[in-house]
């Protein structure tokens, strides 16, 4: 390991392809692997720095995916609870492309609607759907609006 | 009007709106003139709530259609009670029928179910979210009584709760009213409802009593105060009385005043109030079936056949 590693990095191993994203808020990571679905259970290599001293933000997580490229479509999702991440492809040690996560108009499957009297709590065959608004989501199927704390509806 | 189904009465224009109360009134003054209009449609009831007026008068509104009915019957003697899921439930009966009508204890139901038919479908009511079809006959009464435009209309009781309050609110923004909300505290509007109007431009006015604005009101629409919405029986008793209303408070409102309910009343309204010209509420229940002889008409392609 090169001289200038910085001491995070020493923590979060380098990957050799995969995904790394970065400029998460402190505290979140865990809630990041969670809404993009991301357990252990199929053999994913992960690694997490959490609370690492930032430059950008006081502290920050950092998630690292091996043998994963994460899509826009996929990692937009991060907008919710990590608005200032960035997501950077890794090939070959190198990074291959850069970019921000996107506010996108709705999202599926990642979130339970917190009204228990919603269709969508039922056991109905039905994936659950929020419309992303400029400070909340709102359930497609009830309108019931999630304005804080979003991660605590992420579905596991 | 040509939507796939009514989930909500958001979705629905002015002009739709209007197309559906100027087909009732037409319908409404020569009911002959549709009587075999939808000879063989079949309709297909699914009500996994308690329903009488609801329910009762789509059938009329159908079977006076020339059409008929198929009912599911309660949900004690359906294969709902084995297990099944409202989406299986739809999805069969989607084939029987050529447009349902769904009520549902669940907010979302509606919404959830039309994503498995293909017929129309109509919301009757998912849990404290939308009865548009309610709405309608709501507006029908409102228009024969007071007019729909330069209106001021004060909306009373379980605002939090009633699904018909929060269909009738988001159909008004279509039209030049003033909306007043009168209820207590904790039973005021949603905020997803308040988000809505507020969305639509209408300034939310709201009231914990009656008296301040009874004066300037066109029209009363009185909603029923559940009592289980309460944890004890006398903080039921004592808010709920401050929502009743007899012939003597009415006395402060204006001669045109006109009363709504979409009903079943317990005790908000006295039975004083019936005798007082100001009671439209039973008009306001026999306007569901025009009303809704209009909606089916124009759902099932009414106007492409005349």
């Amino acid at each position: 390991m090169s001289n200038d590693d910085t001491d995070h990095e020493l923590r979060v191993s380098k990957i050799r392809n995969g995904t790394v994203i970065d400029h998460v808020h402190g505290g979140q990571a865990l809630n990041v692997l969670a809404i993009l679905g991301i357990d252990g259970t199929e053999g994913e290599e992960v690694s997490v720095g959490m609370n690492v001293p930032s430059d950008r933000l006081a502290r920050k997580d950092i998630v690292k995916v091996e043998g994963r490229e994460l899509s826009q479509e996929e990692v937009d999702v991060l907008s919710l609870i990590a608005p200032d991440a960035t997501i950077n492809i890794v090939r070959d040690y190198s990074v291959e492309a850069k970019h921000r996560v996107e506010r996108p108009d709705a999202v599926e499957g990642v979130l339970s609607c917190p009204n228990s009297n919603c269709i969508t709590t039922e056991d109905e065959p039905v994936i659950s759907r929020f419309d992303v608004l400029d400070d909340a989501v709102r359930c497609a199927y009830c309108g019931t609006i999630v304005r804080d704390d979003i991660a605590a509806h992420i579905d596991t | 009007m040509r939507h796939d189904h009514l989930i909500t009465s958001k979705q629905l224009s002015r002009e739709d709106i209007e197309a559906v109360l100027d087909r009732a009134a037409e319908i409404d003054a020569d009911p002959a003139a549709v009587a075999q209009r939808h000879a063989g449609t079949l309709l297909g009831l699914l009500f996994f709530e308690p329903s009488t007026r609801t329910k009762m008068s789509f059938e009329t509104a159908m079977k006076r259609l020339g059409g008929d009915i198929v009912d599911m019957g309660s949900v004690e003697s359906s294969s709902v009670k084995k297990g099944e899921s409202l989406a299986d439930t739809v999805r069969v009966i989607d084939g029987y029928t050529d447009a349902l009508v769904l009520r549902h204890p669940r907010e979302g139901a509606a919404k959830m179910a039309s994503e498995f038919v293909d017929v129309p479908l109509l919301n009757a009511g998912d849990g404290a979210g939308h009865h548009p079809t309610q709405t309608l006959l709501d507006l029908y009464t409102i228009r024969e009584n007071a007019g729909l435009d330069d209106l001021t209309i004060g909306i009373m009781g379980d605002l939090k709760y009633g699904r018909t309050v929060h269909s009738l609110a988001y159909a008004l923004t279509n039209f030049d009213t003033q909306q007043h909300f009168i209820s207590p505290e904790s039973l005021q509007l949603p905020r997803e409802v308040v988000y809505d109007l507020h969305l639509e431009g209408t300034t939310v006015r709201e009231h914990e009593t009656l008296d301040e604005i009874l004066p300037s009101l066109d029209v009363l629409y009185v909603t029923r105060i559940q009592r289980e919405r309460f944890p004890d029986e006398n903080e039921y008793q004592q808010i709920a009385g401050q929502y009743q209303i007899d012939a003597a408070t009415l006395e402060a409102a204006s001669d045109d005043l006109t009363v709504m309910h979409p009903l079943p009343r317990v005790d908000e309204i006295a039975a004083d109030v019936d005798e007082t010209t100001h009671a439209a509420y039973f008009e306001q229940a026999h306007n569901g079936v025009p009303v809704r002889m209009a909606l089916l008409d124009l759902l099932l392609g009414g106007e492409t056949d005349e």
